[in-house]
């Protein structure tokens, strides 16, 4: 097992954090994992993106030319990351703000409308775990009960009092996705 | 499952913690990315409230280094980080702590320049780190890792041949090891030595108070009489060439067969990693040689290699051409050497170097 995976949208969206709650639950499932970030200054609202891998063995490069999936969160993440994404992969992204839309036929295309959904709760900051479940959706590479662990892990204790809530935007962001092609 | 001791953390928090861990006596930095996570993670961690260790923001970089001279001169187990502009302010401090044969541990998170540069990642400081720097003929040890676990790993190994040598040692990191996450086992807590302990290790020539029973210590790398000072370089020498002859290390891969070797280092050695794979998956036989101390650079394997016939090296370095120098020196003419780099804070991807290795050295 293998998934290299690239997670790009604008930094406040949670794209890390994201990715390191899929990491740390890729450590309970004890695969070897890399979370290799983009970092500078981008603060909120520049670009973001990091890369995991998540493998049963040694893992050798933690950057990646090609990817098995992408989630992608912005317009200028759709121009620079669908092409990159392994022919049979699997691209997911988020409609809102998206000008234009995947063209590719030769991968697994996925939306997943979690910005109008949180926006329509009332709860913006479940945005990232909702796409993560979407994710997790699509490509179960992580057994659920890790997840959870990861969940806990990756959040700092004073955040523990969102974790069934975030739980819950896991499990309907599962829920929300929808195939296009 | 069972919650297992293994973390997930960045190059530059394990730093951190395997610092504390290892016992060393205390930390003197000042931030720049791509390395601020080093203190920041130790101002978090409070080691002064457990082990004892200091943790100080100074004023400035040539604070940072000059402390580090201070409490390496009480035999101490001191440290600094930074990232490249960093390191150049420091650098008169380090020759000055190379002369005065002090033990301590320097880190280069390195990010792209010359000058402010960028804050991403590159490998452009190999000269600086492996062939000077600071002025004078002097040596620092340079570990690479190219994994977070070596980043934990090399602190330990660092302060140990540090104090060995008596001699400045040095983790030659980069931004994309500093802040990349990956599984981590972290070494159990040692205690920090006690004053007796420094005395018997240290006695001989630390600043620490002078007994009745010898003669004072003094820490310096002055001194005005030529001959005097011939003999202090020759000494150092002679200590330099002992870790040329006991001191190198370097992992092979796929090399035994190979009828190209890449050369590669920290986080370029990963890349290049996986460049083999593909490489291997072509039917072609390419081997990686990386260098894990930079300083002593593991000539003679490299040598080796040229005399068994393999047709070409491949130095790939985040640089526009720096370790290749030390990569043609051990060649010595018997193969083509090429380089391949990329620069200003650019990573180059596995299947960029293969294709830099069949242009440069197989098609030829």
């Amino acid at each position: 097992m293998k998934e290299t995976l690239i997670i790009a949208g604008f930094g406040g969206q949670g794209v890390l954090s994201m990715g390191k709650i899929l990491a740390y639950s890729g450590v309970m499932q004890d695969y070897e994992v890399t979370w290799m970030p983009s970092y500078g200054p981008e603060m909120r609202g520049g670009t973001a993106n990091v890369t995991v891998i998540l493998s049963d063995r040694k893992i050798s490069s933690p950057i990646a030319h090609e990817f098995d999936t992408a989630i992608i969160l912005n317009q200028q993440s759709m121009e620079k990351f669908e092409p990159m994404v392994k022919p049979g992969g699997v691209l997911i992204y988020d409609t809102n703000g998206i000008t234009r839309h995947p063209v590719r036929e030769d991968i697994s295309v996925y939306a997943i409308d979690a910005t109008s959904e949180c926006a329509r709760m009332g709860q913006a900051k479940l945005f990232n775990t909702m796409i993560l479940g979407g994710y997790l959706k699509v490509c179960p590479v992580v057994e659920m009960e890790n997840v959870m662990i990861g969940l806990k892990k990756s959040l700092p204790e004073r955040a523990w009092k969102m974790l069934s809530a975030n739980e819950e935007a896991i499990r309907h962001g599962g829920e929300i996705i929808r195939k296009i092609r | 499952m069972a919650e297992k001791e293994v973390k997930l953390m960045k190059g530059n928090e394990v730093i951190a913690h395997a610092a504390i861990r290892y016992g060393c006596d205390g930390y003197f930095g000042y931030p720049i990315t791509p390395q601020s996570e080093v203190m920041e993670t130790l101002m978090e961690l409070k080691p002064w409230e457990t082990t004892g260790m200091v943790v100080l923001q100074a004023e400035s970089e040539i604070s940072s280094i000059n402390m580090v001279y201070g409490g390496a001169s009480a035999g101490k187990r001191v440290m600094t980080s930074s990232s490249s502009p960093g390191i150049s302010l420091m650098a008169e401090g380090i020759s000055y702590l190379a002369g005065a044969e002090l033990p301590c541990l320097i880190i280069n998170c390195q990010r792209g320049g010359p000058g402010l540069g960028t804050i991403q990642p590159s490998q452009g400081d190999y000269f600086q780190a492996c062939k000077g720097g600071g002025h004078g003929d002097y040596r620092l040890i340079v570990l690479a890792p190219n994994s977070v676990q070596e980043m934990h790993d090399h602190v330990a190994l660092a302060f140990d041949l540090a104090f060995k040598y008596r001699n400045p040692a040095m983790i030659l990191a980069d931004g994309a090891i500093g802040q990349m996450m990956e599984k981590v086992v972290l070494a159990p807590q040692r205690p920090r030595k006690t004053d007796e302990e420094l005395r018997a290790e240290c006695g001989s020539w630390a600043a620490q108070g002078k007994p009745a029973t010898r003669g004072r210590n003094v820490v310096t790398s002055l001194e005005l009489q030529s001959e005097k000072m011939e003999i202090i370089n020759q000494r150092l020498q002679a200590k330099y060439e002992a870790m040329e002859r006991d001191e190198v290390r370097y992992e092979a891969i796929d090399c035994d067969d190979a009828d190209y070797v890449i050369v590669a280092f920290g986080s370029s050695a990963r890349i290049c990693s996986a460049t083999v794979e593909m490489a291997r998956a072509e039917g072609l036989k390419v081997g990686l040689l990386r260098p894990i101390t930079l300083y002593p650079f593991p000539s003679k394997p490299i040598a080796e290699l040229a005399s068994r016939g393999v047709k070409g090296f491949l130095a790939a370095e985040l640089n526009a051409g720096q370790m290749v120098e030390d990569v043609r020196l051990a060649v010595e003419g018997k193969a083509p050497v090429a380089h391949y780099g990329r620069q200003g804070g650019m990573l180059f991807n596995p299947d960029e170097v293969l294709e830099a290795l069949k242009e440069k050295l197989i098609k030829k």
